[in-house]
């Protein structure tokens, strides 16, 4: 078999923040390092976040500290979040944001000349720094230019199928057996010759799921590669049931319906109204939040400038609750034209004011849907975003179950609980990348024999990837994938009930056959269709997980809500699930008891709101 | 609402390829890469096309339609006529790989020899400080989406695969703009942009400027205001005294 091969001490998969914030961790940390990314470097899924990255770094309000922004986080979260994973990243994130300006990073400034931080929905204080809104953009031009400037190897248009695990990787601390990463297989893309990397740390940060969904703000490269790969490798997933639908995504046209409206037009004086003109969010205040939030439009409009003395509109509480609200102003057919609710900045802030803060809105809805959004209302609904569930790790050095496996950002869970918060991502991204890049460079540095790659498994590795084009007369690879889309929109959606959630986990299977049938045209040179043959058992298996906690978790929660187990329940409060492989190769799941915040955080929640 | 459009693609590799004609069903409120995507998934599997984000964030699905460099995501349907051909070819100034993606590798090798941003010391505090008004100018060019329709536009390089070594394109004139106008970086670039990047070889015909999908005034507010810059340096008879006598570094 043809087979291009190399060494390295750290292969991180995935280029987008935590990607890249890893690398450039394990590099300087002295480890040999290479990234392997599905697209062409600064094209990474995080090139779309908008809003900002959420920081406690008081430069907006001096109460500000770690401890407001680690209690946020967790109240969002539903508190079911791994408190250590809030901790650090409350306390970590300013330095992280700190460094992107030694890089180069050009953030909006306050007018003593300080990083300028911006509201956002669960935040108690404007703690979002931010460049207009694209600063996605700019976090990964920041980080894709450090890492060439570190001159790190980039295999661009390299996709990953699977990872290797051996038995003597060299190591002395690992598990009994001594099993652990050894290295990864994959594909070229642009030629479709294959590569294989040798190497005792692997980083998955290969982003999330929501290509499974029918509308979703997610880019194509969001097949859960790194979730399932994970699975394979022998490690676990936790809170996979948790999916943010976004509140605001485009509605009109259908082509667009998805693409994700940042939530600053909420944080920079936006509102949400229904069909008859009410902003309707003042009614679906739930009493977790109630003391915390405005009971009045005339309070909610003074807190923009006083927040001290106000409390915070109900357009800027968490997204799970924000989505809830308007799925059921729609269903009470109090919905726009499109089939979503109003979102209206226009009326409320001048049209400089609107063009000088959102740019890219501005540009995406006149280009896109001939809206101009400082004349008028926007139309929005939910959009699948992102997935709090994720491989589990530990909150110090990310690792996860198999020795030599790491994983950070949106790959990881534990983190952001039920429900993430708004800005909260990419500095998740930043403190995380960091830490699994340094961890996979220390265990690496331990590891002096290499384990050499099996020929087996790269024989095997290589048979899987060309099967599809064994098989003639199959079915095409496009069509599987919009009948997933729509099974997970349809039955494992925003609002969940039991009988389908079962009817979806039969449909996998049945998928499943069809995926193990399929067929693609043509040869193995930048072939798209052959692409997502290999992508689909991934979305099935990521999917699949996501079908089976749900159904199990019997209560709703952040962003898992049942029909049939409408309110949170003390149990389930205490508890996640966790998803592993069977032998056979289907989803088992296992109940874990929550870890037990230590006194002196667990204080926090009781210092008065 | 739908109607059936008349679609020339560009197909084939290095070795050679042409225009195939379909014949394929847009629908209300589309773009160019919808109707791509509906002619992957029903009638050429393997029509190879890069994208990400489909929203003009990314800029991955850049490509010439009717002639015209564009973000296929960006290009709404109906700025055409129901009965109007649209032909799609790859990008002109690179290598075709296959169908509509080509090898931009030239824009990552340009990138790679730029000297890296390097920042002034921190305050006493531990933080930079930049006035707003400061941060903009460079922020203009931190706005590209690195689509490469200006260097695919410039046509320095557009047909003129020689000057590739000696010219970085209009992206990279840019970045070194903004390089300059950062408020804290300190290295001086102004020489190399003139001998390494070929800053010379531009005669600002503003045609980068006309294609950029963000509107980014790359000839105005970058790569002239850099020329002037360049031009003080160089040709100030004191900086050129000084830089021979050796009281001021030639960088």
């Amino acid at each position: 078999m043809e087979l291009e091969r190399h060494e390295y001490d750290v292969v991180v998969v995935g280029a987008g923040g935590a990607g890249l914030r890893a690398a450039i961790a394990a590099h300087e940390a002295g480890a040999r390092t290479a990234v392997v990314c599905k697209s062409l470097l600064g094209k990474a899924h995080t090139v779309m976040a908008e809003g900002g990255i959420a920081a406690a770094m008081a430069n907006a309000y001096p109460e500000d500290n770690w401890r407001v922004h680690f209690r946020d986080t967790m109240r969002g979260g539903k508190m079911l979040n791994h408190w250590r994973m809030a901790q650090l990243h409350a306390q970590e994130a300013p330095d992280r944001v700190r460094e992107l300006e030694d890089w180069g990073a050009l953030f909006d400034r306050t007018p003593d000349g300080l990083i300028s931080q911006r509201d956002f929905g669960g935040h108690r204080y404007a703690r979002l720094a931010h460049v207009g809104d694209r600063t996605g953009l700019e976090l990964i031009r920041t980080l894709q230019q450090r890492t060439v400037a570190l001159g790190i190897d980039v295999y661009m248009e390299c996709t990953v199928t699977r990872l290797l695990t051996g038995r003597g990787a060299g190591a002395a601390d690992d598990a009994a057996d001594g099993v652990g990463v050894t290295g990864a297989f994959g594909y070229w893309r642009e030629s479709g010759r294959f590569v294989a990397w040798q190497a005792p740390s692997v980083v998955l940060a290969t982003g999330g799921i929501g290509k499974s969904y029918k509308v979703t703000s997610n880019s194509w490269e969001y097949t859960g590669d790194g979730h399932s790969l994970a699975l394979q490798a022998g490690a676990t997933l936790v809170n996979m049931e948790f999916v943010q639908f976004h509140p605001t995504g485009m509605v009109w046209p259908p082509s667009v319906r998805g693409i994700l409206v940042t939530e600053s037009v909420r944080g920079d004086g936006g509102v949400l109204k229904n069909s008859a003109g009410n902003r309707f969010m003042f009614d679906y205040i739930p009493d977790f939040f109630r003391k915390e939030t405005a009971e009045t439009e005339d309070e909610a409009d003074r807190w923009y400038d006083d927040k001290k003395n106000n409390r915070r509109p109900p357009e800027l509480l968490p997204r799970d609750e924000v989505a809830r609200a308007i799925n059921s102003e729609v269903k009470a057919g109090r919905g726009t034209p499109h089939g979503g609710v109003f979102l209206d900045i226009a009326s409320r802030r001048p049209a400089d004011y609107i063009r000088k803060r959102l740019p890219s809105m501005y540009h995406q809805f006149k280009e896109l849907a001939e809206v101009d959004i400082t004349a008028e209302a926007m139309e929005v609904g939910p959009t699948c975003h992102y997935v709090m569930g994720g491989v589990e790790v530990d909150p110090d050095d990310e690792a996860a179950r198999v020795p030599g496996l790491f994983a950070a950002g949106e790959v990881a869970g534990g983190m952001h609980g039920s429900n993430r918060l708004g800005g909260n991502s990419l500095s998740d991204l930043l403190v995380f990348g960091r830490r699994a890049g340094l961890a996979a460079a220390e265990h690496a540095r331990g590891r002096v024999d290499r384990a050499p790659l099996p020929d087996e498994a790269l024989a095997d590795a290589a048979r899987a990837a060309l099967a599809p084009f064994e098989r003639e007369g199959g079915e095409n690879p496009y069509t599987v994938q919009q009948d997933l889309q729509q099974t997970m929109h349809d039955l494992v959606g925003i609002i969940r009930t039991a009988p389908e959630m079962e009817q979806a986990l039969e449909r996998i299977a049945a998928l499943k056959e069809r995926v193990a049938n399929l067929s693609v045209e043509g040869h193995r040179q930048y072939n798209p269709g052959w692409h997502l043959a290999l992508d689909l058992p991934h979305m099935l298996r990521v999917s699949e997980c996501i079908a089976r906690a749900a159904l199990e978790r019997q209560e709703s929660r952040g962003g898992h809500t049942r029909d049939d187990h409408p309110t949170p329940d003390a149990e389930w409060a205490r508890t996640n699930l966790v998803c592993s492989l069977a032998p056979d190769g289907s989803v088992a799941l296992t109940r874990q008891p929550l870890p037990q915040m230590p006194p002196e955080l667990a204080e926090i929640f009781e210092e008065s709101a | 609402m739908s109607y059936d459009a008349t679609f020339r693609v560009w197909r084939g590799d290095a070795a050679g390829g042409d225009l195939q004609t379909f014949t394929v069903p847009v629908n209300e409120g589309e773009v160019v890469l919808d109707v791509v995507h509906r002619l992957q998934a029903t009638q050429a599997g393997d029509l190879a096309v890069r994208w990400n984000c489909k929203a003009g964030k990314c800029g991955s699905c850049s490509a010439e339609v009717n002639g015209r460099p564009r973000l296929m995501c960006m290009t709404r349907m109906s700025t055409f006529g129901e009965d109007e051909t649209v032909t799609i070819t790859p990008l002109r100034t690179f290598p075709v790989v296959r169908d509509l993606v080509t090898d931009v590798s030239f824009n990552y090798d340009k990138a790679a020899q730029i000297p890296p941003f390097t920042p002034r010391a921190r305050d006493a505090d531990g933080n930079h400080r930049m006035q707003q008004v400061d941060v903009e100018r460079p922020q203009e060019f931190r706005k590209c989406i690195e689509c490469w329709l200006c260097q695919d536009t410039c046509h320095v390089i557009r047909d003129h695969e020689d000057n590739k070594r000696a010219f970085a394109g209009p992206r990279f004139l840019i970045r070194l703009a903004e390089l300059d106008m950062h408020p804290l970086d300190v290295v001086d670039r102004k020489h190399a942009a003139q001998d390494e990047f070929g800053l010379g070889y531009c005669n600002i015909t503003k045609c980068c400027s006309e294609v950029c999908p963000e509107g980014i005034h790359l000839t105005d507010n970058g790569i002239i205001p850099l020329k002037e810059r360049v031009v003080d340096r160089r040709y100030d008879p004191l900086t050129w005294l000084g830089s021979k006598i050796g009281r001021r570094p030639r960088r």
